[in-house]
């Protein structure tokens, strides 16, 4: 299943905060949001990209959208992955059911990760625009977000 | 040839090696990513502010040079024995003029589609992270700039 393509309905999910606490599709109402999808925590080309991010996070602001980071990874994996990077883009766990999330936005890798896409989801939770790397080592830089947020 | 990289990535240190062998006309542009390396974005103002002084090039030598040394006393050391006004490079480097000059290069190389360093434009074309064999082999094959 691709990635879910723009003008869709964001699906129903269920994602883990750091915290434990639930992020569902209700989180998502009332702004724009970016969801990173990223294969692993600490593989290298992820770590790239969500430093990348981090540089320009104040011009994402800007555009009042939110980016959080999504893996199947458990969330002390990705907080140990998070302030290792020095980042402060919040980190989402698809953990258990592992993939679930993934799945349900067409991300989820056969191998049992997800693949690197990038979701927008509009203030109305309708997806805006969406981009699946050709490979999961292919890099999706920033340029394609500022392209989709000015669109 | 355009070489996006940051003075603290060790790839783009061996790539500066070999691309001096080849003697190809490079423009360096700043690419720091401060979370990945701490010590990239400081390392690119201060090798701007040499730039005021006329030894961009030295000091870009000297930072990839000796990548273990990118801390504040390590930079005022390579502008001394540059011969470097090292008060006004140290004004220089921190002054808004050298930051918003290396945010360009950044900015620039994000509307490139720059994600990773180092990035080589090589005609136009994005070459990301390490470059592979085969475009080792084309650089091999191009022309030294005349004139």
């Amino acid at each position: 299943m691709p990635v879910i393509a723009a003008g869709t309905p964001a699906p129903e999910f269920t994602l883990r905060r750091a915290d434990g606490t639930a992020f569902t599709r209700a989180d998502l109402l009332g702004h724009r949001t970016l969801l990173v999808f990223y294969p692993f925590a600490f593989s290298p080309v992820c770590t790239d990209q969500l430093s990348l991010y981090e540089e320009v996070r104040e011009d994402f602001a800007e555009h009042g959208l939110t980016l959080y980071g999504v893996s199947c990874d458990a969330g002390y994996s990705q907080t140990a992955f998070r302030e290792q990077l020095g980042v402060t883009i919040e980190q989402l766990s698809d953990f258990e059911p592992k993939g679930a999330a993934c799945e349900a936005f067409g991300v989820l890798h056969p191998a049992g990760f997800p693949q690197r896409a990038l979701v927008l989801v509009g203030a109305d939770g309708v997806v805006e625009w969406s981009y699946e790397g050709a490979t999961p080592g292919e890099l999706p830089g920033a340029n394609l977000i500022f392209d989709a947020l000015a669109a | 040839m355009i070489v996006y990289g940051d003075y603290e990535c060790p790839f783009c240190a061996a790539l500066e090696a070999r691309l001096h062998a080849l003697a190809l006309r490079v423009a360096f542009r700043h690419f720091p990513v401060r979370s990945s390396h701490p010590r990239a974005h400081a390392s690119a103002c201060a090798a701007e502010a040499a730039g005021l002084q006329g030894a961009f090039w030295p000091f870009h030598d000297a930072l990839f040079a000796d990548q273990g040394r990118l801390e504040d006393p390590h930079l005022w050391d390579r502008a001394e024995r540059l011969g470097l006004d090292v008060a006004r490079f140290d004004a220089d480097r921190r002054s808004e003029a050298v930051a918003a000059r290396v945010r360009e290069d950044f900015r620039g190389g994000l509307r490139a589609g720059v994600a990773t360093t180092p990035t080589l434009f090589v005609d136009g074309h994005p070459h990301a992270g390490r470059p592979t064999p085969e475009l080792w082999r084309s650089l091999g094959a191009l022309e030294p700039p005349s004139g």
